[in-house]
């Protein structure tokens, strides 16, 4: 297990970048703890494959240093690092036995034969994998096969960390959930160093206990799941987690409040004035969930005109316009949503963005 | 409308079997008529039954043509399937000109009528004038293939790993193509070394097309005929006379339509039972169905 720290690391696949948009991976600087399960969740394109290349050394960086537990490690291969990978497709080698296919990155590298048969059964043993040690690895189901890439990677005691490239996209959803609970407990026996790409933020959400989610080639916030939600660092953070999406909304800055459309929001006191010093665009950001639908007229509530509901069963979806802006609300089950109706801003809940990043 | 079948179905199967008919079946059949029967013009045959068989399988040059042939198809495929394989491999992988240059160079020799490539090969190996002949009596190796039995059998052999080890080479090249690049980094991670990487991704990724590659080469050089034919003309003396050409001596040569009918047929048959064991063998080595 190793701390893995990246060090004014950045990638182009220019030869000679000149400004951000050349980038694939921005320069930036950022460390991963030794045995915590982090997931980098973006869309697609947005670096995080050209990232864990570089960690796991498939990738030479154009710039900057990685360095696992303060060792440079930049220029080695991915063997050298001893990384692990899964990949997105289920890589086995076919003509092998699930045994033989598990054992292999260990005889590899000349580990004793009694060694390789004791962390063979233990690992086949976690992974459910025991049935079918005798089997071909080709005639297995999907899922099966992608518990083989990862058992090949948990087999070997001394690895640095485990790299996953979106490894559930093949597996069929009730099979995924199932994956990635066993996943889970493979991290908390072991104590390994789990970075878990995917675009998808239930599955990151769930799996990791840190998130860094990346746009457009940087890594715009790194936190757990909880922080994620309630202070997005980016305007992207804020609409990329969550369903929906957070409301963002361009605005001016007021007395104590600011103007969408020339409709006075109150905000907290000073919070207007500290998010406009800097000048900038200023949006401001609110969680559907915090969002507090009323009745017209109402005291410290703005009047919005309801334009849909969504019905999802356990709670409602509502669209509602303010000015020409139009906003979604969540509201419980129950509630009565009236066509004519207002909503609260709690102080403490609304964010403000200047030029996409949190100012307040 | 409670027929549980309807025959009209049938006019659906009519255009190919039409097709199949013209193209195969009715010219088969018209061998099968000259194989038991002795012709001696329009009007005059005579039934024979099966002594055109009895003749053929019991002719001593035949059987030496046999031996021959099978010798040669297995050192063809013995040569060109490793050699293609390598070259494969050694075959640039990115999409710059230079593997554009490759492929052409490879597909050059697929693309030389046969009968030509007899000729090129016929004068390059001549030992008074052709580039190769005199540059092995050179060196002082006492070459000549036309005289030299030996000397003619490498001589057609290497004809033909020219001409056709490229077609190999050319399969295995898409073979290995379609090997997606997450298995050669997954044996990376897995420290596996060149030759486990060839024996546990490549190779069995490249099954389907090394079949195919086995099956044409076997096929084709058991059918050889027009390069031998322009080369040495199946000598000296019988050396290089394989099949096709004794076949083709009896009924075009010597007008024995009956027994060359018979032979055509054992040949097909022998051709069939051949493709069909390679076949049966290739597709279950290697996949675990052996019972």
């Amino acid at each position: 297990m190793a701390a893995i720290e990246l060090r004014n690391l950045g990638h182009s696949y220019r030869p000679n970048p000149a400004g951000p948009q050349d980038y694939a991976l921005r320069p930036f600087s950022m460390t991963w703890e030794d045995g915590a399960a982090y997931a980098l969740l973006g869309p697609s394109g947005c670096g995080k494959t050209t990232l864990l290349n570089i960690i796991s050394g498939l990738l030479t960086p154009g710039e900057g240093q990685v360095l696992f537990d303060g060792r440079d490690v930049t220029h080695l291969s991915p063997e050298q690092r001893n990384i692990a990978q899964v990949f997105q497709f289920p890589v086995i080698y076919d003509t092998m036995s699930v045994y033989d296919n598990l054992a292999f990155p260990l005889r590899n590298r000349g580990v004793a034969a009694a060694d390789v048969d004791r962390r063979v059964r233990r690992v086949a043993d976690l992974l459910e994998l025991t049935p079918d040690l005798a089997r071909r690895a080709q005639k297995l189901t999907p899922d099966a096969k992608q518990k083989i890439s990862m058992g090949r990677g948990l087999v070997r005691s001394d690895v640095a960390a485990i790299l996953f490239d979106e490894p559930l996209t093949v597996i069929d959803p009730h099979m995924k959930w199932r994956l990635r609970r066993k996943l889970r407990e493979v991290h908390s026996e072991f104590r390994l160093s789990l970075i878990y790409v995917t675009h998808d933020q239930v599955e990151a959400l769930t799996f990791a206990d840190r998130v860094a989610v990346m746009h457009e080639g940087q890594v715009v916030q790194l936190g757990t799941p909880q922080e994620l939600f309630e202070a997005p660092q980016h305007t992207f953070v804020g609409y990329f987690i969550g369903s929906p999406g957070m409301n963002l909304l361009p605005c001016e800055p007021g007395e104590g409040c600011v103007h969408v459309d020339g409709i006075a929001i109150p905000l907290r006191t000073g919070a207007a004035d500290t998010a406009a010093a800097g000048g900038g665009a200023l949006e401001l950001g609110i969680r559907p969930e915090f969002l507090e639908l009323a009745a017209a007229g109402r005291p410290g509530t703005v009047p919005v005109t309801v334009t849909g509901v969504e019905n999802l069963g356990t709670h409602k979806i509502v669209t509602a316009r303010l000015g020409t802006r139009s906003l979604k609300v969540k509201v419980a089950e129950d509630q009565p949503v009236p066509t004519e109706a207002a909503l609260r801003f709690p102080p403490d809940r609304a964010r403000l963005y200047r030029d996409g990043r949190l100012a307040v | 409308m409670d027929k549980p079948w309807n025959n009209r179905a049938w006019f659906l199967v009519i255009p190919v079997f039409v097709l199949v008919a013209f193209s195969a079946i009715i010219p088969l059949m018209t061998v099968v008529n000259y194989s038991v029967q002795d012709i001696f013009g329009p009007g005059q045959a005579f039934w024979v039954g099966t002594e055109w068989f009895e003749k053929v399988l019991h002719d001593e040059r035949l059987h030496d043509a046999l031996v021959r042939q099978i010798l040669f198809s297995l050192a063809v495929l013995a040569i060109e399937i490793p050699l293609g394989i390598l070259v494969a491999l050694s075959m640039p992988a990115d999409k710059g000109w230079r593997t554009s240059l490759v492929l052409v160079l490879l597909a050059l020799p697929l693309l030389i009528p046969w009968n030509v490539v007899g000729t090129i090969w016929q004068i390059f190996g001549r030992a008074d004038i052709g580039l190769g002949g005199a540059a092995i009596r050179a060196l002082g190796i006492d070459y000549n293939y036309t005289g030299n039995p030996r000397d003619a059998w490498l001589t057609v052999l290497v004809m033909d790993v020219w001409h056709w080890t490229s077609l190999v080479a050319l399969l295995c090249y898409a073979g290995l193509r379609a090997i997606p690049p997450a298995y050669y980094q997954a044996a990376k991670i897995d420290g596996a070394s060149r030759w486990a990487v060839f024996r546990h991704i490549e190779l069995p990724k490249m099954r389907g097309v090394l079949i195919i590659a086995v099956l044409l080469r076997f096929m084709d050089s058991f059918m050889i005929y027009t390069e031998p034919f322009v080369l040495t003309g199946g000598g000296p003396g019988n050396a290089t006379t394989f099949l096709s050409q004794y076949l083709t001596r009896m009924a075009v040569g010597q007008f024995d339509l009956g027994v060359a009918a018979a032979f055509s047929l054992i040949y097909f048959l022998i051709v069939l039972l051949f493709s069909y064991v390679f076949y049966t063998f290739i597709t279950t080595v290697g996949t675990g169905d052996r019972s």
